[in-house]
Parts: C-alpha cells; structure tokens; sequence
C-alpha cells in the first residue's frame, strides 16, 4: 500500500498527489513514469512522475480525471493508500548535452513537460518554454515554469490569458524571428505534439516527444503500448517513452489511444453509481 | 495384486459445450475412489524409470503406493519433499513427454495416470490442511530472488527449507509470474495457486510485489547495499514476438501475453465489474501452435467469440502444444487452420482489423529445430475475416535485467547464459534459471532449474 501524503486540487479536473514510495523517489529522473492501480478490481494505468521529493520518500503525481480509474483515484483523500504504484519505469529523458532548448507543453502535458524544463534548466541549458491551454482557468504550474525557464510563453485557445493561439503559433513566432533551439521536446496531446513536430521538421530541429500510450504491465511483457518509429515497432514503457518525434507514425498512434473508447464510456455508465457512492462517502467524511 | 487394466482412468471433465462458455476450470480430477483405483495400476517397479523422467524428482512410486493404501497426506509429503507445487504440477506439466513417457505400463498399454494422481493428492491435502513444512533453523544468509514465477517459487522454498531467509521480488501485483497472468483459470485455478504460494510463505518465504529490478533496484544494489549474500534470476520469457508483418499495431491485434494478461491477471472476463476491458470480435484468429495459443484460443471462445480458429504455419504433428491441449480445444469448437501463414493484416477505416490474408503452406525439408520447414504454396493466397488477432508465436528473455548488470552474460537472443549443471552465471553470487535462461519451455522445467540453483547457492553459501 502506497500512501498519499498530500493531495491538491491544480484545478477542476486535474490534482496532485504526493505518494509515499520511497524506492520510486530515490531512483526516478525526468522522463520515467509509474503504473499504479488504485484497489483490487482496478485496471492499471501509467502516470508520469512530476516529481519526487527523496528526503521524505514521496513521488508526485499529476491527473486529469478523464476516465474511471482518474476518478476513482481522485476519490482517494491524503492519508488513504493507492493499493499498487510501481517505478520508476522507461528510460529516463536524455537531456545531456542540451544547450538552447524549447520545452513545449499542452493541457496535463504541462505536469510532464516541467520535470524536463527543471532538469534541463539545473543542467545549465537555455529554457524557453511554450505552454498551452485550453483557458485561463485550465493552467498549471505556471510559478514552477517560469523559475526554470529563460522565457515562458503562455498561449490559451481562447486567449483569455498569454496570446491567443496554439502553441506551434508561439514556437513559430520564435523560429521565424531566428531563435535558434538546438532541441525541442513537446509533451501533450498527440495531436499537439504531431503539429509541433511537423513544424520542427521544417527548421530541422531534433524533436523529442513523450508517448503516454495504453498499458498493462509497463515491464515490455505486453506490448499494447506498440508504436511505430521510423517504421520499426518499438514498445514505449522500455524502448521509450521518449522517442524522435520525427519518426513516429502519428496516425497510427493517434487510432490506437482510441482503441478503448467504448469500453470506457461502458465503465463510466456502469459504475458511474460506485464514483457517486464514494463521491458521498468523501463529503461526509469531511475532506 | 496390481490392477491390469490397460487403460488410464479418464478425469472428470466439464462437458465441452457447457465449458466452453465458462472459466471454471475443465478438468475435475479423481475422487478418493478413481485415485486408488488408478494407483493400484503402479507396478512399483524397481528402477523407477518414472522418477528419471521428472525434473524435480518426485519420488513416483512411493507417493502412488501411500495412495493405493489411502495415505494420502503422506502421499503428499512425499511430493512435497521435492516438488514446491505439486497441485501446479498435477495440472499443468507434459507427463506425456515426462514421467509417464517412462512409464512400464505404457509399454502395452496407457502408463499410470501419474499427473491425475499427484492433483489428486496436492487438492487432497490442501483440503484437508496438510500441516506446514518445517523448516531447518535460520542460518543467517539471505538469498534474493528474481521474479515470483515456477523457477522463483521453487528455489525459494528450496533454500527456505534449508534455513536461508528468502525474499522474492515480484515486479507486478500479484505473485505467481506465469501461472497467474498467462495460465488460464480453467487450466489453473489461481485460487490454487494462491494457496500453494501461501504455503511458501507460511514457511517464511517473504514476497515484495511491485519491484522491478532493474529499475525500482538493481541486482547489484541487492548484492552491494541490500545485503543478500545470493541473487537468483527467475524472471522468465516475458517479451512477446510478433511476425513483422504489415498491419499488426492495427487496433483489435494482441500479442497473447496481452490477450492473456488482460483475461488471468486483470480479470477482463467480469468487466466492467473490475475495470480492465479486452476486445474478443465475433472471429477470433490465434496465429501459433503452441500450449500458449490453445490458452489463447479457448478464452476467445469463453469470451463469446462465435468463430475461432488456430493460425498454424505447419502440420498438426509439428504442434509444439500438449495433445490434450490440442485435443480440449478442438472438442470446444476451436478451428484448426494447419499449413496456414497469415502474411498481412488488414485494417477499417478506424484502424480496426478486419481481415488476414493467409497463404497455404506445403512441409518442406527438416530445419534446424528438426521439425519440417514450411513453404509456401503459389497461388494459395486467400483472406480470412476476422476482426480479433491473437499473436501467440512465442517470447524472447525480458532484457530488463541484462540491460542494467554490468557483466552478465546473455546469449544473442538474450537468454542468460548459466552453467546447466549448476545455475552460475558469469557473475559471482548471481544464479539463473528458467525460462530467461532457456527461452520459452515449461513450468516443470523451470521449476527444476529452480531446484539446481538452489542446491547450488547452498553449496556455495554453507562453504560446501
């Protein structure tokens, strides 16, 4: 059992947790992630890890609670158990040798995005970092990128805060003014990162990307986290989760993070009644 | 007198068209009744060719001779002596191919029911609460051991027995390795597995789950600051193969360690009750020939799909799986498409599969594995619609662990090279068995490299 020490909401639909996993926290690096399954009927899905704090033993956690298992573990309160979280797995991000780099982000992409721009920035190298989302009120770590950040663009779809836009807009805007990044790392939606990717290949800029693809085991045992890159399979929990965004079959990629849409809607409306049942059990509970 | 009937008494079985829609397990076993009969059929020969026929030993005669006289936990403690899992083993390992291979009666007729028997014995017992084994008393050494699958669990009560404190390190949730995530319920009741696992720890065999080493602790971490004094690698075949062949990252294309991890270990067979899913269309192709892709095609089956059909590139006498699995999966309604290679897989507009093409194939000359190389036949080329792929062509040595132990030795395919005799690996103090020592094979195999490495490690920690 796997404690949470703290918990915080970063905004409606995304929280925090702090999870007491002190082997995880004294060997995970930027890049790695965790699988976790939150009670006995549950599946297992991977987080990246945010951080880690190796003093006190605990990985931070960040979530956009977009599908059952999210809910239900938004369910938990600081001081309950996740019942298994395994780590760190993947390789870590090889950030080495970076000097100019853009760091990009979109949506919960951003909670990814800012151990790399953490990393890099206590390396030494030059971080500009592009964020995007949807509004104002969907931000996240805004204080926390801008102190490991030279500059910090911030674009929002509907402009209500930074510049209106997408976050290519941004990146563009730096590349046509002749900032010149030696590497550019994108984490987001998949379709995010494909756009930056089809616009670093124009300038020629290396562009690494970080797969969050579907799960199970996360050892290599499976292969349900298959992707394409440059026309060889390769399994994103050991062969990645970072690869060259160059070489990734987006389309396929993009049709196989759909493959459990139905069985997803069937979770929530099925059990729809057990997040309520605990929703309540929360609220008398006090927290 | 012994008794001299030629035949072995058949088990009770579900009947196929009632099993075939459930996961409850096939085969009920022997009552007391059948077990003394069947045992009575031993002719407690003198140079037991049986026992040399089994990897772990089991003293054959003697157990089935308590038998035949009703004393059965003494049967089992006979077994147990040399067989961690002997309710595993009843249900699960090749006698054919083993122990009753060997077997005098199955000169002229079918050999003793060696397999039904030692089930027999082992649910006996654990019915009717056979006492713990004991232990000799701690020696103070602590043995480390890699992955809780039939190797692991075998050479940790092995040297548990001998008094050394054991510690499995299990990298998913649930311990068991293969047994519990690949061997399907109505093989293997993970009930049963879970108690024969429990009697390991009721010895005081310590088991951590959700460790991988490699990554969440090195091997050399175990040796260096953790302080074990011995490292066995037990961590098994688990990276699956697949064809190389166009379309196979289509949606609705599983490799079989997928397919079956998502049915045993994560129970998808009562989603949306628990909450992992598992996609089983109306028809189901398994591309193997293996224990695996039997395993594979009769949960599709159980799942509902309508039509389901083993890929085979050979013929059926070149099958790698057990005639009976073979056999239970054809009277379930499974279809056997032999001298079949599929050579693409087609997907939908959404990226779904929707149809293989195959070709037909013709037995050329023996290969290297001795078994006849498959060409194709011109012009053979068809399509099959199915809209479920199952790849079940085997697995490679998960590299997890060679990839971070500086100095361990692997062959190009990635097994880890040890001593047969003995278990050693290139590195002092580290042992290796199983199936990331020799690729894919069977529990019982693993679980008698399991035996060797731990007789070995005690060799070497009690200075003998």
């Amino acid at each position: 059992m796997y404690r949470i020490v703290k918990k915080r909401a970063l905004h409606e639909t995304v929280t925090l947790m702090e999870v007491d996993a002190p082997y995880i926290a004294r060997k995970a690096k930027a890049g790695q992630f965790i699988i976790l399954r939150v009670d006995e009927n549950g599946e297992r899905i991977p987080l990246t890890v945010a951080g880690t704090d190796k003093e006190r033993g605990t990985v931070t956690i960040i979530f956009q609670k977009v599908g059952y298992t999210t809910k239900r573990l938004d369910c938990l309160k600081e001081g309950d158990s996740i019942l298994d979280f395994v780590g760190p797995l993947g390789k870590a991000s090889e950030l080495e040798g970076m000097k100019k780099v853009a760091v990009i982000g979109g949506g919960l992409g951003v909670a990814i995005a800012y151990p790399q721009a953490k990393a890099l920035h206590e390396l030494g190298a030059d971080v500009d970092t592009i964020v995007g989302f949807r509004n104002t009120d969907l931000m996240i770590l805004i204080d926390e990128l801008q102190a490991a950040s030279k500059n910090l663009y911030i674009m929002t779809d509907d402009g209500s805060n930074g510049h209106k836009g997408f976050v290519t807009t941004a990146l563009e805007e730096q590349l046509k003014a002749g900032v010149k990044y030696d590497h550019v790392i994108a984490i987001g939606p998949l379709v995010m990162m494909r756009a930056v990717c089809n616009l670093t290949k124009q300038y020629g800029i290396p562009t690494v990307i970080s797969m969050n693809p579907i799960m199970v085991d996360g050892t290599g045992m499976c292969g349900s986290c298959r992707v394409t890159v440059g026309g060889e399979t390769k399994f994103a929990c050991v062969d990645g989760p970072d690869f060259d965004g160059h070489e990734v079959d987006w389309d396929e990629a993009i049709a196989r993070s759909r493959m459990y849409r139905k069985e997803e809607a069937t979770s929530m409306e099925r059990k729809a009644c057990n997040l309520m049942d605990v929703d309540l059990q929360t609220k008398r509970g006090g927290n | 007198m012994p008794n001299m009937r030629m035949t072995k008494l058949p088990a009770r079985e579900q009947d196929p068209e009632v099993r075939n829609k459930n996961f409850f397990e096939v085969s009920q076993g022997y009552d007391e009744e059948m077990a003394v009969d069947e045992a009575k059929r031993c002719l407690n020969c003198k140079h037991k060719p049986c026992v040399s026929g089994c990897p772990v030993n089991v003293r054959i005669p003697e157990f089935i001779q308590l038998v035949a006289e009703r004393k059965f936990l003494e049967a089992y403690e006979v077994i147990r002596s040399t067989n961690a899992l002997p309710a595993v083993c009843g249900r699960v390992c090749p006698q054919e191919t083993q122990c009753e291979e060997k077997c005098v009666r199955g000169i002229k007729g079918e050999p003793v029911g060696i397999g039904r028997l030692e089930r027999f014995v082992a649910d006996y017992a654990m019915a009717h609460g056979a006492a713990p084994a004991k232990p000799l008393p701690d020696n103070g050494k602590r043995v480390a051991i890699v992955g809780s699958g039939p190797a692991g669990l075998t050479c940790a009560g092995d040297l548990r027995k001998l008094g050394y404190e054991v510690t499995i390190f299990e990298a998913l949730h649930t311990p068991g390795g293969v047994l519990v995530y690949g061997i399907p319920e109505f093989r293997l009741p993970k009930q049963l597995v879970r108690d024969e696992i429990k009697t390991l720890q009721d010895i005081g065999v310590k088991i951590e789950t959700n460790m991988v080493i490699g990554r969440t602790i090195t091997l050399d971490e175990l040796l260096e600051e953790e302080g074990y004094d011995a490292v066995f690698i037990g961590s098994g075949a688990g990276l699956p193969r697949f064809q190389k062949i166009p379309g196979e990252n289509l949606n609705g294309v599983y490799s079989a360690n997928e397919f079956l991890t998502r049915i045993n270990l994560m129970k998808a067979y009562t989603f949306p009750e628990t909450d992992t899913p598992v996609q089983v269309g109306k028809n189901v192709a398994v591309i193997g020939g293996g224990n695996v892709a039997m395993d594979a095609a009769r949960s599709a089956k159980r799942l509902g799909a309508e039509n389901v059909y083993i890929v085979y590139r050979r013929s059926e006498k070149e099958m790698p799986a057990r005639v009976e699995e073979v056999h239970h999966a054809k009277e379930e309604g499974i279809v056997f498409k032999l001298l079949t290679n599929p050579t693409e897989i087609i997907g939908d507009e959404n990226g779904h599969v929707c149809g293989m093409t195959c070709v037909e194939m013709e037995l050329g000359e023996p290969d290297a594995s001795g078994r006849c190389r498959p060409v194709p036949k011109a012009g053979s080329e068809h399509r099959l619609d199915v809209n479920t792929v199952v790849v079940a062509i085997g697995n490679s040595p998960n590299p997890l662990i060679k990839n971070t132990t500086p100095g361990l030795e692997t062959q190009k395919w990635g097994g880890i090279i040890v001593d047969e005799e003995t278990g050693k690996t290139s590195r002092p103090h580290v042992y290796a068995g199983g199936d990331t020592v020799t690729g894919a094979a069977t529990v019982i195999l693993a679980m008698g490299a399991g035996k060797t490495a731990a007789k070995s490690i005690h060799e070497e920690l009690s200075g003998k």
